[in-house]
């Protein structure tokens, strides 16, 4: 074989430039494409942000007054005062579960006859019930109405003695990272990931099944070019979009919300890339491997998403789960890289944590090319 | 393997090749394929659907390795390093991939950079290829928004914006119009004169294998015949006749029966008479239905050898005499479809312009015109898939667009593009789309049953339609349009990638179906088909240019060479005479 | 009428065997529904489960140690490690190998005994503020017994004491997984068919087989017909494993009616098939088909009341989700599957969900002729 033609097999600059000129005008003549881009980190921004939250405010309270008294006034009044109830009095304890059945209310306190009496023997019981079909929205209800209940019981107390000296705990709480403890700040770590998943895997999980699809692969294959140039130049547009929902989530959440970013910011474009690779790579396999992007599509989803959502430790914190959960979670490289997004962004450049992650995610990146490098060769049928 | 570098650029020897089914069952591709390239030849890969072109070009371009045997391509090992093989070809896939969100220039530009074309080779070869392509005026356009023709034309300019040291062509000239086909094999033949390229090109149109040096003719995966076309078509020298009427019988019924002769092989309308091959040596004696024609013995051509060779292989004609089940109501004169200064303008373009016909019933209608005519948005507009902008429009009396669903079911479409359920099989699709016109029970079994028996689809029932070849494909959608026994049936250019027998089993089928008062409105671009018809429209920038019978259009066109004019020559006359006053009008 | 049940039964017919035809397809319509309800409902959970803490215990007493014990006697922490002193709290919790640090200050056990305030330090991780708030909540509580238990025991007169008593109707354990398995039958179910739906028409205008079918006597609204009902049932059958396995697996009491619980499936299926219909009738191809239901699908999944309550977002936001479907997918399914809830009581999300197909479907229907291409 001829010098020339040796050269001819090195990896050629000019052919994935024009790849990826390609690539980058389909990205840009489709709308749909820069939706994602654009438009999806700012909804996701502005919902995660604005809209979910764990905080109850308002809880509409069913109370039960069976006898009125001085107790059971200043524990009512303790009750309408506080921010977190809308009291709806109910005459009895019938209709105050008749209002919770109808969804009216989502918890019921409920003042015993002898309450006052009990009270001076000192062992009276109150009831609370809750309505527990969301379980999370009831346990924080019953906490803060157990809560609102400690609070006046307290203060009665103190009142009644004369001498203030008791023994107490004073429980100091302090959240490291979080101090205004506003779930904004965790949240938005679950922004990034989502965005950049939804990039970096839907986005490519057509891309090669689409040249599949419509013929094109053909015509290409045919060419001088490689398969891990088509690879290269389908990864770079997305990988540049999937850079750009960063910086755009990173700004907006900081812009909004004030989010503080502790770590460093090179790390943050480190961990972020080596994650969007790896999104990049889980496309691509399921895109050349189903060559449909019907099928391709749906695995995608089904693989990205929920787990990104549910199995990631930004909303469920994957050290509460089950084992078997726990182990299911460390084959979904979200995890991983919320971790470290978590991490950087609140506690700074905690090298044991981000290290590890970043390990894990260049393990993962390093697989899943390889076998999409493999499973794209320039073969028809 | 090695192979002596001297030898000729393309060598297959003994190679085969078969494909696994999804359902398990193993197809035959290719056997014992033996044939050589020479160096700066045009080499054609001639034979009907299903025959292995495809397949062997994807081996030659490296694409699909062989299960034995040797290819060996400019002295590289196809199988062993197919990447080489791809540094120093030109390779034109059946169905050019073009990127349709892609602009004609960008689709160029990519294929250049994928070939390492400099900067300077640039501004020399694009003006050719796209002063050759005729696409000089629509390089901001995007592929998707080009017509057919169009896109296999820019198709071919980015295969050979390099020139490359062997170019292969699978199909290049399907779907594209006389007056483009006939600069694509202009280009093709230049490049060979000029460049001194080799070429392997496949085809079925067989007249195509005329231009080329060497021919391999192949079928179900095997070669029949190789050599210059030359020697296929001596064999069938002095069996070849034209044969006309006497008694005023028109050419479309004598090919007809004359197609169904025992002593005929292959029957043609040309020119107003008909193109026979016989068996032997001499013209066919009359039949039990008698005909009065005289016989007039003529040069035999390459497709006249060919047909021979082929029928000598695949045996008897399959009878195509198709009979309807029910008879269709209404007059023979009546108008089944009117179209009165027909518009369509899509912003600035105007796509059809002010276009009127009536098509009659039990006529055969042909719409012609080189591509991006307006002949694909005329049909669209018909069946009522896309309004249109102005003038009045009515098929078997209604606008479809705006009708009630039941006058849908009056007609058949089989689009341009094959548009079947591509995983569904063969039987599945049939299933659906009886349904879908409402039939069922008993009617629709023996509906179905008769379309794969008539359609020759009963081999390949199972089998996805996606992985169909080219003409099965075309034979699955016309079966699928005719299961609920259309009253009108629209043809966007039926013929287009099916091979010569097919194509003649077609028309025996849509002639039958004429007969027997079903109104056919079609598109095409072989010329020799507008002989089918009853009465041609010939389109061109939208515009309507000439309306009448095949023989009226004809004597448009000057007596050449002492010959009568062919539909070819007319439609050529036709549309240069418009677009020369066109040109006189801008100036 | 007979011709046209006919011609959309054959379509319904075709478009299933689209969907199932396809092994891999198969595999991701009927098996993923239930290993993502079972991977999900094993570790969608806000109950905190042995939460890993380090113990700085500065006191060294006998009331410190009894704290401790206390704390872990509930099983819900798990200590890790003991500190000797405050500068080594950062690296563990740092590094995430605890989820909190218990700082027990000097005194505290003489503090106690001087009947004064004796001082508990909770360091959190807040990189997960619900975690850490529960956490700390919850150690707040164990701290209050505890000193309730200590003041008993050392002969302080015990103040008036309240016991609070809570009863967690539908849901005696309160346990996550009760309200989130039967909201994954919602979720789990609507993500597949509006994509499925969504793609539907998208790939047939890609492969050109939409045209063919607007030629055939088809009416709009049959094609629409043939087009969500298999989506439908597809949805259906998702929903049926996932109900078996919630009942059969996670051994969640079903208190409702099955015809209702139905019922509702089929009103909600109706309305995200229709958003998924609509999707597909205005997009070009599948990638935009795909891009516009990831985009309605995720906030409608935030927003739903699966992660986080409704009654928590904002009153203007509270609004918006009324038009998700899966809101009232949620809320009913809940309703009916835990609390038994009748008509009557889902009269609200019936309705609602009513309309969202009632609006988006007849949409779709005309779209199918009138897109310009």
């Amino acid at each position: 074989m001829s010098r020339g033609a040796i050269s001819a097999r090195a990896p050629s600059l000019r052919r994935v430039v024009a790849l990826t000129r390609k690539e980058t005008w389909q990205i840009l003549r489709d709308p749909s494409a820069i939706a994602v881009g654009v438009i999806l980190p700012l909804l996701m921004l502005i919902l995660f942000g604005y809209g979910l939250s764990f905080d109850i405010q308002r809880l509409p309270v069913a109370l039960v007054v069976e006898h009125s008294s001085a107790e059971t006034s200043g524990a009512v009044s303790a009750l309408r005062l506080s921010r977190y109830f809308t009291v709806h009095p109910a005459s009895t304890m019938a209709e105050a579960e008749r209002l919770m059945a109808r969804h009216q209310v989502s918890a019921i306190l409920r003042f015993p006859p002898s309450f006052a009496r009990d009270v001076a023997r000192g062992d009276a019981t109150l009831l609370v019930a809750v309505n527990a079909t969301d379980a999370n929205s009831a346990r924080i209800a019953s906490a803060y109405v157990k809560g609102a209940i400690n609070t006046w019981q307290d203060r009665e107390a103190k009142d009644a003695r004369s001498a203030p000296e008791m023994p107490n705990i004073a429980v100091e709480n302090r959240t490291w990272f979080n101090d205004a403890n506003q779930s904004q700040w965790f949240l938005v770590p679950g922004v990034i990931v989502l965005v950049m998943t939804l990039i970096g895997a839907l986005l490519t999980s057509l891309v090669i099944a689409r040249e599949w699809e419509r013929g094109t692969f053909e015509a290409l294959f045919a060419t001088p070019v490689r398969s891990g140039e088509i690879l290269l130049s389908k990864i770079l547009p997305y990988f540049v979009m999937g850079m750009l929902g960063l910086a755009l989530s990173v700004i907006g959440s900081r812009a909004l919300f004030g989010v503080p970013l502790r770590g460093s910011l090179w790390l943050l474009v480190a961990v972020s890339s080596l994650y969007l690779l790896v999104a990049l790579g889980i496309g691509l396999v399921i895109s050349s491997l189903t060559r449909s992007q019907f099928l391709a599509n749906q695995i995608t989803f089904v693989v990205t998403f929920l787990p990104a959502t549910l199995l990631s430790g930004f909303i469920f914190d994957i050290r509460s789960m089950p084992i078997g959960a726990q182990a299911v979670t460390l084959v979904f490289p979200a995890r991983y890289f919320v971790s470290a997004l978590q991490t950087l962004f609140l506690a700074g450049d905690v090298w044991v944590v981000v290290l590890r992650d970043a390990a894990v995610l260049a393990v993962m990146a390093a697989i899943l090319m390889g076998i999409a490098v493999k499973s794209t060769r320039k073969r028809i049928g | 393997m090695r192979f002596p570098t001297a030898a000729a650029p393309v060598e297959i020897r003994r190679v085969h090749k078969t494909f696994r089914r999804p359902s398990g069952e193993t197809v035959k591709a290719l056997a014992e394929i033996s044939f050589e390239a020479q160096r700066h030849e045009l080499t054609a890969l001639v034979g009907p659907d299903g025959g292995g072109k495809t397949t062997l070009l994807r081996m030659i371009a490296g694409l699909v390795a062989p299960d034995a045997g040797a290819v060996s391509v400019l002295g590289i090992d196809a199988c062993a390093d197919p990447q080489s093989v791809q540094e120093r070809i030109g390779y034109m896939p059946q169905r050019f991939g073009l990127y349709e969100d892609l602009t004609v220039q960008e689709n160029l530009d990519l294929y250049a950079d994928l070939h390492g074309v400099g900067r300077q080779a640039r501004t020399d070869i694009y003006p050719r290829l796209l002063r050759m392509t005729a696409l000089g005026p629509f390089t901001r356009r995007l592929a998707g928004a080009l017509s057919g023709g169009m896109k296999q034309k820019l198709g071919l300019a980015c295969t050979l914006v390099r020139a490359p040291e062997l170019l292969l062509l699978d199909e290049p000239t399907v779907g594209v119009d006389p007056l483009s086909r006939k600069e694509l094999w202009e280009i093709v033949r230049s490049l060979v004169r000029e460049s001194a390229l080799t070429v392997i090109v496949s085809t079925s149109y067989l007249d195509e294998a005329e231009f080329c040096d060497h021919t391999v003719a192949l079928h179900l995966g095997e070669v029949l015949a190789q050599g210059a076309p030359q020697e296929i078509a001596a064999r069938a020298s002095g069996r070849v006749f034209m044969a006309s009427a006497t008694d005023g019988t028109p050419a479309r019924s004598l090919q007809a029966r004359l197609f169904r002769h025992p002593q005929v092989v292959d029957a043609l309308p040309e020119a107003g008479r008909v193109r026979i091959v016989t068996r032997d040596a001499a013209p066919p004696s009359d039949d039990a239905d008698g005909f009065s024609a005289t016989f007039e013995s003529t040069a035999a051509r390459f497709e006249d050898g060919f047909m021979l060779l082929f029928r000598a292989r695949a045996g008897e004609v399959r009878s195509t005499a198709i009979r309807l089940e029910r008879a269709l109501a209404g007059e023979a004169g009546e108008v089944a479809v009117e179209v009165r200064e027909l518009l369509r303008t899509f912003g600035d373009f105007v796509a059809v312009d002010r276009v009127s016909f009536e098509v009659r019933r039990g006529e055969i209608y042909g719409l012609l015109g080189p591509n991006g005519a307006g002949k694909s948005t005329t049909f669209r507009m018909l069946c009522g898939l896309i309004p249109a902008s102005g003038g009045q429009l009515r098929v078997a009396g209604a606008d479809l667009r705006r009708a009630r669903a039941e006058a849908r079911a009056k007609l058949g479409y089989v689009a341009q593009k094959f548009s079947l359920y591509g995983d569904l099989s063969v039987d599945e699709n049939l299933d659906f789309f009886a349904s879908a016109y409402g039939l069922r029970g008993e009617k629709k079994r023996s509906r179905i049953g008769w379309a794969k028996a008539q359609f020759d689809l009963a081999a390949m029932a199972s089998l996805p339609s996606a992985q169909l070849p080219g003409g099965y494909k075309q034979r699955l959608a016309m079966a699928a349009a005719l299961l609920h026994e259309p009253e009108i049936l629209f043809l966007d250019e039926a013929t287009s990638g099916a091979d010569p027998l097919a194509r003649r089993e077609f028309w025996s089928r849509i002639g039958a179906l004429s007969q027997q008062g079903v109104t056919v409105i079609v598109t095409t671009h072989f010329m020799e088909e507008a002989e089918y018809c009853d009465r041609i429209l010939i389109m061109d920038a939208g515009r309507a240019l000439a309306e009448g019978a095949p023989q009226a259009i004809r004597a448009r066109a000057p007596r050449r060479e002492g010959r009568e004019p062919t539909m070819e020559d007319a439609f050529i006359a036709v549309v240069e005479a418009s677009r020369g006053r066109a040109q006189e009008a801008v100036q | 009428m007979r011709g046209s049940a006919h011609r959309v039964l054959a379509l319904v017919r075709k478009e299933l065997l689209a969907i199932l035809k396809d092994t891999r397809s198969r595999i991701t319509v009927f098996v993923t529904p239930i290993l993502q309800c079972l991977i999900f409902g094993y570790a969608a959970s806000y109950d905190l489960d042995r939460v890993p803490y380090v113990l700085l215990d500065l006191d060294h007493s006998g009331a410190s140690r009894a704290l401790v014990a206390a704390i872990d006697s509930t099983g819900t922490f798990e200590r890790v490690a003991t500190l000797r002193n405050a500068s080594e709290i950062a690296a563990p919790i740092g590094e995430k190998r605890a989820a909190l640090a218990l700082v027990i200050e000097r005194d505290f056990e003489r503090e106690l005994t001087a009947a004064r305030t004796a001082k508990l330090q909770v360091i959190a991780d807040g990189r997960n503020t619900n975690t850490a708030g529960t956490a700390q909540g919850y150690i707040g509580e164990i701290a209050a017994d505890f000193v309730r238990k200590w003041r008993s025991e050392n002969a302080h007169a015990a103040p008036p004491g309240v016991r609070v008593i809570t009863r967690a109707w539908y849901n005696p354990n309160l346990e996550t997984r009760w309200n989130m398995i039967p909201s994954l039958i919602g979720t789990i179910t609507m993500m597949m068919t509006m994509l499925l739906t969504a793609m539907s028409v998208a790939r047939e205008r890609e492969a050109g087989t939409f045209e063919q079918l607007l030629v055939t006597p088809y009416r709009p609204y049959e094609i629409m017909v043939g087009k969500a009902l298999p989506s439908m049932l597809v949805g259906l059958a998702q929903a049926t494993s996932i109900l078996l396995v919630a009942q059969l697996w996670f051994r969640i009491p079903f208190a409702g009616s099955y015809f209702m619980l139905y019922l509702g499936l089929i009103e909600f299926l109706a309305a995200s098939v229709g958003i998924g219909l609509f999707i597909s009738s205005i997009s070009k191809n599948m990638q935009q088909a795909m891009i516009g239901s990831v985009i309605v699908l995720m906030p409608f999944m935030l927003m739903s009341g699966l992660t986080t309550p409704i009654m928590t977002m904002p009153e203007g936001l509270q609004h918006l989700t009324l038009l998700n479907p899966l809101r009232y997918a949620i809320s009913m399914t809940r309703q009916i599957y835990l609390e038994g809830a009748g008509l009557g009581q889902l009269l609200p999300e019936m309705l609602g969900l009513l309309v969202i197909a009632a609006i988006t479907l007849p949409i779709a229907a005309w779209m199918f002729r009138h897109r310009l291409v």
